[in-house]
């Protein structure tokens, strides 16, 4: 990227100096190239003068030649990865989820880059919509709303020197009619500003320092596919009646003991939160009180610390957090009156 | 495009030591600097032309040529010529390998292979073209006049 005008726009940009400038030119020859991984940088000069010396007989004399000086031009190349460590697990519906993409200058000039978004790549199984891009401003690989920017496509291109790199959050939404498993391809792709195409392809003039802009092994474009995996999870409860009769059998007869046990099973991924098993008491039926169990562990009836309550009416057992792929199995017992 | 070395001599040599005691040094010295790039052939082979420098990058390959002439009618002794390695320029070789060089700014010279670069650890390592700072040659004891002569080396863009 071009930042300044060089005066008299040179054709050809090797400039032989003259003698007025020869005695100062050993300042110019200690211009620090500077260790960047992409090279040395745009716009740098380099100059080179050589030195004879030879004796006349009355002592020696040293004659400098022209100093040669040419100027590094402009490589446009830029790296960008999905850096979540994987798939980015997703509720159905969910609202602003997040997709890290970093985006690396490899060139060796300033460079700003047009961020484009694509939710609608081919091949998964939904398109999640876009709420917008946003700029990690403050550098600490988190989304924080409201504190790092929103980018707006062509009024703030991130701007990077070489090796700097800038991370950007994608946010989108999930629909709410997803199934577990579904997947969304979110694609991000950085674009130099000055110009991208095959490698080898110039801009002439339009690189740091008043240079020619090449194209690098890159093609100052890039671009790379981060992915929502929605995970849902499903309940299932079977309930089942065991009776034991006063006289040792199993009739229904009044006095008889049923035992309820209510089998909840999750399936799918991810965890159902907050999850509540209660069942009201059959009419014609007494709770035997203090009969709830939970995974075979006696509860209490009382509302109180522990996950089971009789309120009268039902019981009720708060099972909080079950991860897909495991069950909760309640138990409780009533009296046929 | 193509381009040759220059053929004929730029005369600027002559005001180069206009401070000095000498109104006109006999002995001319030139700087060039030219671009080793890759061009299709016509039987779609790469070949490597030289050209003139109109676009540099990182790890491009360019030849500098130091042209010397004694211009005045009587020999030159003792003619030795110096070119300190630009500091974005990774040094990789001569034409001639006839050079001494210096890695430490042109306090000392020898040839590469005679040279130590230290480490802050006390050990050192042989020195290699990439720590070459200063290369020298010295050209013949007596430069008669009228002859001339160049002087090729090549570097690396870092």
């Amino acid at each position: 990227m071009k930042t300044q005008q060089l005066h008299g726009l040179g054709l050809f940009r090797v400039r032989h100096h003259f003698a007025g400038l020869l005695f100062m030119s050993a300042a110019s020859v200690a211009m620090a190239p500077g260790a960047y991984a992409t090279g040395t940088l745009a716009g740098t000069d380099i100059e080179n003068i050589a030195t004879a010396s030879y004796d006349t007989g009355a002592g020696t004399v040293e004659v400098l030649s022209n100093p040669v000086v040419i100027t590094v031009d402009e490589l446009l190349d830029v790296t960008l990865t999905n850096t979540d460590p994987g798939s980015v697990t997703v509720a159905n519906g969910a609202q602003n989820t997040v997709l890290t993409y970093r985006i690396t200058n490899t060139g060796n000039g300033p460079e700003a880059y047009r961020l484009t978004p694509d939710v609608a790549v081919g091949g998964d199984d939904f398109d999640p919509s876009l709420v917008q891009i946003v700029l990690d401003t403050n550098n600490n690989n988190v989304y924080d709303p409201g504190v790092d920017t929103v980018y707006v496509s062509g009024s703030n291109d991130p701007v990077l020197t070489p090796d700097q790199g800038i991370n950007v959050f994608v946010i989108t939404n999930v629909p709410a009619t997803q199934s577990n498993g579904d997947q969304a391809d979110i694609r991000l792709t950085a674009a130099a500003v000055t110009g991208t195409g095959a490698p080898g392809t110039s801009f002439n003039g339009a690189g740091e320092g008043g240079g020619d802009a090449v194209v690098g092994s890159t093609s100052a474009d890039a671009e790379d596919t981060g992915t929502l995996l929605v995970e849902a999870a499903t309940v299932t409860l079977t309930k089942t009646a065991t009776v034991l009769d006063p006289f040792g059998g199993s009739a229904s007869v009044p006095g008889a003991i049923v035992t309820y046990t209510l089998v909840a099973s999750v399936t799918g991924s991810g965890t159902l939160a907050n999850m509540v098993i209660a069942d009201p008491i059959p009419a014609g039926t007494t709770y035997v009180a203090a009969s709830t169990t939970l995974e075979a562990a006696a509860l209490t009836d009382a509302a109180d610390a522990d996950a089971g309550n009789f309120n009268g009416s039902r019981i009720s057992v708060a099972l909080g957090g079950v991860p897909a792929g495991q069950t909760r199995t309640v138990t409780f017992r009533t009296r046929i009156q | 495009m193509k381009t040759g070395f220059f053929t004929a001599f730029a005369a600027i040599g002559l005001s180069l030591v206009s401070g000095a005691a000498w109104a006109v040094s006999p002995i001319q010295l030139s700087s060039d600097i030219y671009v080793e790039k890759q061009q299709k052939q016509a039987d779609g082979k790469n070949a490597v032309v030289l050209e003139a420098p109109k676009t540099i990058l990182p790890g491009d390959q360019l030849v500098f040529v130091v042209r010397y002439k004694n211009v005045g009618s009587t020999n030159a002794n003792g003619v030795t010529v110096t070119n300190p390695i630009p500091r974005a320029i990774a040094f990789s070789g001569t034409s001639d390998g006839t050079e001494i060089v210096s890695i430490d700014g042109g306090k000392n010279w020898g040839k590469l292979s005679q040279l130590r670069t230290a480490s802050t650890d006390g050990t050192s390592r042989p020195a290699l073209m990439t720590d070459v700072t200063h290369i020298k040659w010295t050209v013949n004891q007596t430069l008669a006049a009228g002859s001339a002569g160049k002087l090729i080396f090549r570097g690396v863009v870092k």
